[in-house]
This record gives C-alpha cells, sequence and structure tokens, in this order.
C-alpha cells in the first residue's frame, strides 16, 4: 500500500492488514450466529411467515397448505435457514407482504432518510458533545463543569419519546415567541411533500428529530471527553510539553485533544445499537419515513422477511462499525497492540 | 473568563485539587446522591401506598371532566376539573391516580428485570470467567451476538411475538420482565468475567482451591464477593435503563397493556391531543425523568463510594 511510508517502513503496515483480516474473518461466524438466533426466533412467530394470510377471510385452510409446501415452509427450520442464508448471499432477502416488494428493495428506499437522521444526530452530538467535554475538562470542578456534569446526567436520564414530545408541544404546538411578532415554529412531523428537493425545507424538518436523536450521545460523548482528557493531561508526555515552555493552549490542542479524541471513536461504536433504537423512535414519533417506521409498520403486520432482514442488516451495521472502530483504534493508536 | 486558566493548567486533577476543592466537591457529589435517594425513597412509598394515596380509581372514568386541567384552573372554578388535582387524560381518567398506579409498573419492572438480568449475567459470566477455555469462548460469544443485535427492535419483536402467541393481554408484567431480563444481561456478564478472570488468580482463590472447595463455593463465596462493587453500580445504573425501555416498549404499544396505567402507555395518546391537554402529556414523562435521574445519581454516588478507582 503506498499510503504512509513510514507505516510500511517500519513493518507496522503489514500487521495492520493481518490484524484487519483476522478481525473480518472473526466476524463472520458471529454474523452466522446472530442471523440464526434471528431466524429461529422469528420462525417461531405464530403462523411464521404466512401470518399475514391466516387473517384473510378468503385464503381457506387448504390454500395455507398448499402455499406452505409451495414456500417450502414444511421443510425442517435448518433446511429453511440454508435456503434463506443462499438466498441471501446472492442479494435476495425475501419478499415483504406488507410492503408487496423485494424486502431489500424496501429497506434500501427508506434507508437514506434514515441514515440523513442518523448522520446528522451524530455530527451534532459530536461536536457538541466534545466541545462540552474540552470545556469541562479545562477548568475541572468549576460551576461550568457542574453545569456540563448535571446537563449530561439529564441527557442520559431523559426519555427520548417524551422529550420530542416537549419539543413539539413548545416549537409546534405553541411556538417560541420572538420580538416584533415573530416566532420559532418548527415543523413537528415527516417531510413536506412538494415537488422536487427542497433544501431549506428538508433542514428544517431535521432540526426537531435531530435534536432528539442526538441528546442521549451527545450526554455521553461530553462525560466521555471530560474523563478521557483528564486521564491524558495526568501523561508524561503533557508534563514534558509544558517543562517545554509550551504555552497550555497549545498543549491541549495539539497534544492532549489529539491523543484524547482517540477512544472516542469507540465510543461512537459502541453506542451505535441505542442509536438505532432511537431512531425508531423517533421516527415514530415524527413521521419520519426511515428504516424504524418500516420496522414498526412491519411488526404490526407481521411481515417476517423484511423484520428478518432489517434484524440483520442493523446487526450487520453493529458489526462492522465495532470492527471499524477496532482497526481506526489500531490505526490512530500505535500503542495498540494487534492481538 | 478565558477559556483556559494558565496557572492551574495542565496538571490540574484530584491529587493537585487541594483538599478543600475534593472535599466539596464529594459533599455536593454525595449530598446529589443522597436527595435522590430521598426522591426514590418517596417514590416507593407512593408506590407502595398507591391505592391509599390515589384520590380515584385509576381506570374510572369521570363523564363530566374529559381532558380536565390541572391543578391553578381549579382554584378559580372547581366545577371545571372536579378535584382532579393534575387534570384528567383523554377518558376523563384522573391522571394523578394513574400516576400512582404507573409507579408501581416501573419500579418493578425495573427492580424484577434487574434481579433476573443479575441472575443470568453472573452465572454466565462467573462460568465463563472461572473457567476459561472453551466454555468462556462460547458464552463471549453469545454475549457478543446480543451485543450486537440492538435491545429495542429485539425487544419489540419479541414483545410483538408473545402479544401474537396468546392475546395481547398476555403482554403483562411478568412477560415484560422477563423479556427485558433475558435480554440485557449481557453488560453484567462481561464485568463478572472480567473480574474474575483477575480474581481467580490471586492467592486467596489458590488457598480456597487447595483447601479443597467446591467451585460453586470458590465461585459464590470467595469471587462473587470480591466482586460485587461494579456490579452494585452497573445494576442500579441498569434499574433505570430497565425503566426507560419499559415507558418506550409501553409508548409503542408493546409494552403494558391500557387499561392498566403505566407511564409509557399513559403517553400513547399524549401525542394525538398535545395541543388541547399539554397535561397529559408532561405529567407521565416527568415522573419517568425524576425517577430515572434520582437512580443514575445513586448510581454515581454509589461508583464514588464503593470505588474511587473505577473513573
Amino acid at each position: 500500500m503506498p499510503g504512509g511510508p513510514t507505516i510500511s517502513w517500519r513493518g507496522e503496515g503489514r500487521d495492520l492488514f493481518t490484524y484487519v483480516v483476522r478481525r473480518t474473518l472473526q466476524a463472520i461466524p458471529l454474523l452466522l450466529l446472530i442471523s440464526v438466533i434471528l431466524f429461529v426466533i422469528l420462525n417461531n412467530a405464530p403462523g411464521g411467515p404466512l401470518a399475514p394470510y391466516l387473517h384473510n377471510p378468503h385464503i381457506t385452510p387448504a390454500d395455507i397448505e398448499r402455499l406452505k409446501h409451495n414456500l417450502g415452509l414444511d421443510k425442517p427450520i435448518w433446511y429453511r435457514y440454508l435456503v434463506w442464508l443462499g438466498m441471501v448471499l446472492h442479494g435476495n432477502f425475501g419478499y415483504s407482504t406488507s410492503n408487496a416488494e423485494p424486502v431489500l428493495t424496501a429497506i434500501l428506499q427508506r434507508m437514506p432518510a434514515t441514515l440523513e437522521l442518523m448522520g446528522s444526530a451524530y455530527l451534532l452530538s459530536l461536536v457538541v458533545g466534545v466541545t462540552l467535554g474540552i470545556l469541562s475538562a479545562l477548568r475541572p470542578y468549576s460551576l461550568g463543569d457542574y453545569a456540563v456534569t448535571t446537563f449530561a446526567f439529564f441527557g442520559q436520564s431523559m426519555p427520548v419519546f417524551w422529550f420530542a414530545l416537549m419539543l413539539q408541544l413548545l416549537f409546534a404546538v405553541h411556538g417560541i415567541p420572538l420580538p416584533f411578532g415573530y416566532e420559532i415554529r418548527l415543523p413537528a412531523a415527516g417531510l413536506s411533500n412538494g415537488e422536487g428537493f427542497d433544501l431549506g425545507d428538508r433542514l428544517l424538518h431535521l432540526i426537531l428529530p435531530t435534536i432528539v436523536l442526538s441528546l442521549l450521545q451527545l450526554a455521553l460523548f461530553s462525560r466521555f471527553m471530560r474523563s478521557s482528557l483528564l486521564e491524558v493531561m495526568k501523561t508524561d508526555y503533557m508534563r514534558t510539553a509544558a517543562a517545554k515552555g509550551l504555552d497550555s493552549r497549545t498543549i491541549v490542542l495539539k497534544h492532549g485533544l489529539k491523543n484524547a479524541l482517540i477512544p472516542v471513536v469507540t465510543v461512537a461504536a459502541l453506542t451505535l445499537p441505542g442509536v438505532i433504537g432511537g431512531a425508531i423512535v423517533t421516527e415514530t414519533i415524527f413521521a419520519w419515513p426511515g428504516m424504524g417506521r418500516l420496522f414498526i409498520d412491519a411488526l404490526g403486520q407481521e411481515d417476517i422477511a423484511l423484520l428478518m432482514g432489517y434484524l440483520c442488516l442493523i446487526a450487520f451495521l453493529v458489526v462492522f462499525s465495532n470492527l471499524l472502530a477496532d482497526v481506526l483504534y489500531a490505526w490512530l493508536d500505535p500503542r495498540v497492540k494487534y492481538d | 473568563m478565558a477559556a483556559v486558566a494558565p496557572t492551574a493548567f495542565p496538571f490540574t486533577d484530584d491529587d493537585v485539587v487541594t483538599t478543600k476543592v475534593t472535599a466539596w466537591r464529594r459533599f455536593l457529589r454525595h449530598r446529589l446522591a443522597m436527595a435522590s435517594a430521598v426522591v426514590l425513597l418517596l417514590l416507593v412509598l407512593a408506590a407502595i401506598f398507591a391505592k391509599q394515596l390515589a384520590p380515584f380509581d385509576p381506570n374510572a372514568i369521570d363523564n363530566v371532566h374529559w381532558h380536565g386541567p390541572p391543578l391553578p384552573p381549579c382554584f378559580q372554578n372547581a366545577s371545571l376539573c372536579g378535584g382532579h388535582i393534575l387534570g384528567t387524560d383523554e377518558d376523563g381518567r384522573d391522571l394523578l391516580s394513574r400516576l400512582l398506579f404507573g409507579a408501581r409498573i416501573s419500579l418493578t419492572v425495573g427492580i424484577f428485570a434487574v434481579v433476573m438480568e443479575l441472575i443470568i449475567g453472573t452465572i454466565l459470566g462467573g462460568v465463563a470467567g472461572y473457567y476459561g477455555g472453551w466454555v468462556d469462548y462460547l458464552i463471549m460469544r453469545l454475549t457478543d451476538v446480543f451485543l450486537s443485535i440492538p435491545l429495542l427492535p429485539l425487544l419489540l419483536v419479541l414483545t410483538a411475538i408473545v402479544a401474537e402467541k396468546s392475546s395481547k393481554a398476555a403482554l403483562n408484567f411478568g412477560s415484560i420482565v422477563l423479556i427485558i431480563g433475558a435480554l440485557s444481561w449481557p453488560a453484567v456478564a462481561r464485568l463478572v468475567r472480567a473480574s474474575f478472570l483477575s480474581l481467580r488468580q490471586r492467592d486467596f482463590a489458590e488457598a480456597a482451591r487447595a483447601l479443597g472447595c467446591s467451585d460453586a463455593r470458590i465461585i459464590f463465596r470467595h469471587l462473587l464477593p470480591n466482586a460485587v462493587a461494579p456490579i452494585v453500580v452497573q445494576a442500579t445504573l441498569d434499574v433505570a435503563s430497565v425503566i426507560i425501555t419499559e415507558s418506550v416498549l409501553s409508548f409503542l404499544g408493546f409494552g403494558i397493556q391500557p387499561p392498566t396505567a403505566s407511564w409509557g402507555n399513559m403517553l400513547a395518546n399524549a401525542q394525538s391531543n398535545l395541543e388541547v391537554a399539554w397535561w397529559a402529556a408532561v405529567f407521565p414523562g416527568l415522573c419517568i425523568l425524576i425517577t430515572v435521574l434520582a437512580i443514575n445519581f445513586i448510581g454515581d454516588g454509589l461508583r464514588d463510594a464503593l470505588d474511587p478507582n473505577m473513573r
């Protein structure tokens, strides 16, 4: 790899490469195990994949039997799992009964909206959370530090859906009055369905859901950043930098922050499952047309194939992001041993 | 105020900060945890004596006062709310009474689910950490699986299956506790395993083994008591997160089913009535926030008290 000459020169590049390969190979059995467990759980749902047809008065028990046979549902579960796995490996997650289209098509269609929401929430929580964490670490046990810590506690204890309701109450139902007769009023639901793509409108609709989804992350990032930076300040190289006579601003920004930021990568990955769960709630409350709402709708309609596809996909996302975080960490912090 | 304080910096930390500041910090920390403990005690008492304290039957419908407003208007015009201090919901049920009975649900689900999580997590984590080898490997892969599937969607799927298996009413207190408890043990298991890995090599564990103690005795009598501090902290914080989880499930309609009052399901209809009855949306959530905040503060206080080195 022509990436960094210093890395390959010291032979560390190859170590990192083998590390990436090994971690990837470890992720494969994990994903298989996850899919087996999910498959068993979902196929034990009453009615199984045929549940939507059971409520239909026009479908006779004989039809059900025929469907069962035609779809291979009378085969043993391990056989059905292998068939499913074979299909998935060819990019086919089955057919969604509630959307009347392939599962993958339905999910991919909703994915951009969710990624938009989760992306902006991550961005907001990273920028604000890390900044707050730094500010409180710079003056530990000051009034500002206590304010940030208390805020973080509130953020961690806040039920997401209630926070969303309160924001809707404040900004959408009543509106925040401003001088000169203006008021802040924000859209509380979904996307306007005008023609074409209106960036301003899109952003306006993103504000409340993003704030809601980012609150918990923001609290976690600020707490983590604070303790991480305080930890770094204790180290010898920070003492050395101070002894060299550098001014404190340079010490923090150039030496401290760089090292304190590395563990944030891990936290960002570890909290992803929570963000995915939060996105489901946020999308439901704000009528946001993403994967989370698709999942909730599928749940009500017993769309087993879609539920299976969604759960596998987000589990893959989590495993992949953990892998990415570990590799990034190892790459950013040369002290990490590859084992 | 400069962003960087040149004098104190960069060696500001526990060991450098004056003892007075440290003491003040401990005091404040402690006071927050103590105040939270008092709040939590009051909540527990309110939940226990919900029947005696509630001014109305939580499911009784007041035909006259639908969406009756809370206190202040009552003072001016008593006929507006008919004695409903915190107002009524969309069916004319007394909010205060429902909140009191909802406290029972939230607190008991929180406690019982965490007890269950502790039992599963301690046994699996203990076995993994004590025996190591392939047992450890298997159990750790299983925790990996459950940590890789986001909890909320999995919970929703399982509660939906339970609801469908029998009837929606089957989603009672017991099944919610079972499902939440059965899925939230991995964090505890990892914690127990990590401390057992180091504890089992210590001299006292070797001594117990040399004396011929059984594995079970070593695990429960010798190792577990030494690993208890981080577990207690984790369990306390988990009670808070379980309470939030239950409320989310109930809010989405997959948790405690109406007419049984839970703070979560009380909010389920609140969104559509937001414009006419803000109180039905505000109070249940406030209860959740206060309870969870109190438990989190207690957990933090416990962390400081039990093990100052823990972070």
